[in-house]
């Protein structure tokens, strides 16, 4: 057997495992959720509305979103009544890997093939812009739930999609600046080198320049690194007081857990978590996580009917309580099937898109709230600090309420936006 | 401050020991990767799987039977060495008279299996695993603070390489698995059982993998991608040392972490392709690999 032939081999084995998915199951359908009627309403675009759930199902993302977004889905639907006057609703789904490229082929192929009406969910916001463009070209309906990106409801913003539950500007104002207002006025980042990642790191900057602090520098890490102790490193010899961790998922939970194992803490300087969610949290385990101060839409143990839904969606989800993008994704989809209800039909995605900005919105996970002309979702957001093991006193009891942002703080002025759809 | 290209030299000696932090992990995968390659021909790529289900069961002892670190460190190894074994007996000696591409669809397909049911059950965040006490803590050295259990992990893997290399090239057992890559037929003539041989190497290089495993878990989390992240690199590793050499991955480990780590100094964007450009340029030059023995 020659070397060749060995290299030959490796080279394969190389491409199998960057392009072949690991979830190409995913696309599976699950059957129908209720009977077909015998006569649906002429102006349904067809007998089905079908809401595809696109996100990560296997990667860093897949515990925050995930599998977790299409349960929360599913109950949206059955908690509606399985059908919108008579068209039954059916909930697919799909893994985008992270990747703009694969993402936007699902979400074509979803909407002039498979007559998807609406997309929910997409995270990482390079996908998810990508997905936006495609919605309204083919006009139909984009709700985000996943993604962080300002963008979606600035400069890229479209009468087809609403971005729902957190955005990059309200995680600057709320962590950045609650930190800064705690001394730390020097900053230097860790930033996920992506569309996300570089649009995190620009607000948290400008929160952090306009309350008189300083940026040190910042280094950019490829989505989806193991290793940080090398960037954190580099952030010590920086000497910054914060170490802002513009990333999420998998690379936020990394990160911290190297910076408590080289003692970046001990040595005076302060980690900030610019995106943490209760799965990250709970994967660090409370003796790394606490004290950590984070921002979130959405907290499970708030009043009781946040928590009686958790406990319903926990049940079918292996013990695990919603995180923010669920309870989005939860949230959206009934405001949709609303709209749709309200409009008597799906055909024209702008139509529903304006009908769902028309109704105030009200769910048992938000309260009330409304959608801006920009798409955006208005809601108040909350500065919770991560309990320590001694203060927690039941399973996924691990958030303490430091402050709550009122809805019209917490989102970035409509009169600062860049959305074309607001141009004054 | 003294600098190097604009860094100082103080930064650059902490990239360096973190590089070869990180190399020694390479180096123990790819040093079972190469041993196996070297005896069985088989391009083991559930090798990745094997060093998560190293992480999993140190993580399954802990919280199941209460068996501390140190006796995960034991305990794991065989356990999934064994398992290693049992696959090799069922599965991989069915391929012995095929191309070896059967060998590697077979690992791949077992690795994504492995992978794929770790992943329903537990998710993609990982599960927490506290590192022993007695590790806890590090060194103030004046350049960087070395936490004391990822210096255990440099000394442990540098113990456990020159083993491996020991009994591999030094001992009577190692010269029959030698000889046993080149002549199997002759060497079975010798009244060697070389079946049994190969079952038992097979399973001393992913019984290498899940050791890894175990000293990787309380570094990063136990999670079911932690293999698949890094199997890539490690066969980048295997390749640039050289298919089957052991001494070439054991280097080549050490270095390419090393290599990695200044990356992320001086372009970190760069830092997850550099050692595949160096595995070009090695091929361009020395398509055998840098410690490879021609063919």
């Amino acid at each position: 057997m020659t070397s060749l032939r060995n290299l030959q081999m490796v080279a394969l084995a190389s491409l199998m495992v960057g392009t072949v998915p690991a979830s190409a199951l995913a696309q599976a359908k699950p059957p129908a959720q209720a009977p077909a009627p015998a006569q649906p309403p002429a102006q349904m675009t067809d007998k089905v509305i079908k809401i595809g759930v696109l996100n990560d199902q296997s990667g860093l993302y897949a515990d925050l979103s995930g599998k977790g977004s299409v349960l929360a889905a599913k109950m949206a639907v059955e908690d509606f009544g399985g059908q919108v006057g008579g068209t039954p609703v059916e909930v697919i789904f799909a893994d985008h890997q992270n990747k703009p490229d694969i993402g936007s082929n699902v979400a074509r192929q979803w909407l002039d093939v498979d007559k998807v009406d609406v997309i929910v969910d997409v995270p990482t916001s390079s996908v998810a812009l990508a997905v936006s463009e495609i919605a309204k070209t083919k006009n139909k309906v984009f709700l985000d739930s996943g993604a962080g990106s300002i963008d979606l409801t600035g400069k890229a913003c479209t009468p087809n999609t609403v971005h729902w539950t957190y955005d990059t500007y309200a995680l600057a104002h709320g962590t950045g600046s609650a930190v800064v207002a705690n001394g730390g006025s020097s900053w230097f980042f860790l930033t996920a080198d992506y569309a996300f990642g570089h649009a995190l790191e620009k607000d948290v900057s400008d929160v952090v320049k306009a309350s008189g602090g300083k940026v040190l520098g910042a280094v950019r890490h490829p989505l989806n690194t193991a290793d940080f102790s090398s960037f954190l490193l580099q952030a010590q010899s920086s000497g910054a007081k914060v170490i802002g961790l513009a990333n999420a998922g998998g690379d936020t939970i990394n990160a911290i857990k190297a910076a408590s194992e080289f003692g970046i803490t001990e040595g005076g300087q302060k980690l900030a978590g610019l995106l943490v969610f209760i799965s990250d949290v709970h994967a660090l385990g409370l003796p790394s996580a606490k004290g950590l101060q984070l921002t979130s839409a959405f907290y499970w143990d708030t009043n009781d009917q946040t928590r009686a839904f958790s406990k319903r969606f926990s049940e079918r989800n292996g013990g695990k309580v919603p995180t923010m993008v669920h309870a989005g994704v939860y949230s959206s989809v009934l405001h949709y099937l609303k709209a749709v209800q309200a409009l008597k039909s799906d055909a024209d995605g702008k139509a529903v898109v304006a009908q769902m900005k028309a109704m105030p919105t009200e769910d048992p996970l938000f309260g009330k709230g409304s959608i801006r002309a920009d798409g955006r979702k208005i809601h108040p957001m909350y500065l919770y600090e991560v309990k320590a093991p001694s203060e927690s006193k039941k399973p996924w009891d691990y958030y303490k309420l430091v402050r709550t942002i009122p809805a019209e703080q917490a989102f970035r002025p409509l009169a600062q936006s860049e959305c074309p759809l607001v141009k004054k | 401050m003294t600098t190097v290209f604009g860094v100082p030299v103080q930064a650059l000696l902490g990239q360096l020991l973190v590089g070869l932090i990180n190399g020694s992990f390479y180096a123990m995968l790819s040093l079972g990767l190469a041993i196996i390659f070297g005896l069985l021909n088989v391009v083991n790529f559930a090798h990745g799987a094997f060093y998560t289900l190293g992480a999993f069961t140190a993580w399954f002892l802990l919280q199941f039977a209460g068996v501390n670190y140190w006796g995960a460190l034991v305990l794991a190894p065989l356990a999934v060495g064994l398992a290693g074994a049992l696959v090799e007996r069922t599965l991989i000696k069915r391929l012995n008279s095929l191309d070896p591409i059967y060998g590697l669809l077979l690992t791949f397909g077992l690795a994504l299996f492995i992978q794929g049911l770790l992943q329903n059950k537990y998710g993609s965040s990982g599960q927490p695993y506290e590192m022993p006490e007695s590790l806890t803590g590090g060194y103030a050295l004046g350049f960087m603070f070395l936490p004391r259990y990822r210096a255990w992990v440099v000394v442990f893997s540098l113990l456990v390489c020159g083993a491996t290399w020991f009994v591999t090239e030094r001992t009577r057992l190692g010269s029959y698995l030698r000889a046993a890559t080149e002549n199997p037929a002759l060497v079975q003539a010798f009244g060697v059982n070389v079946p049994r041989l190969v079952t038992a190497t097979y399973g001393l290089g992913v019984g290498l993998a899940a050791l890894a495993g175990v000293l990787a878990a309380p570094v990063y989390r136990v999670s079911p991608q932690m293999g698949s992240d890094l199997i890539i690199v490690v066969f980048a590793v295997v390749v640039i040392g050289g298919m089957g050499s052991i001494m070439g991955s054991i280097v080549t480990g050490f270095a390419l972490g090393i290599i990695e780590g200044l990356t992320k100094v001086f372009y970190p964007e760069a830092s997850n392709t550099v050692i595949f450009v160096v595995m070009a340029i090695v091929l361009l030059i020395k398509p055998s690999g840098l410690f490879g023995r021609t063919a």
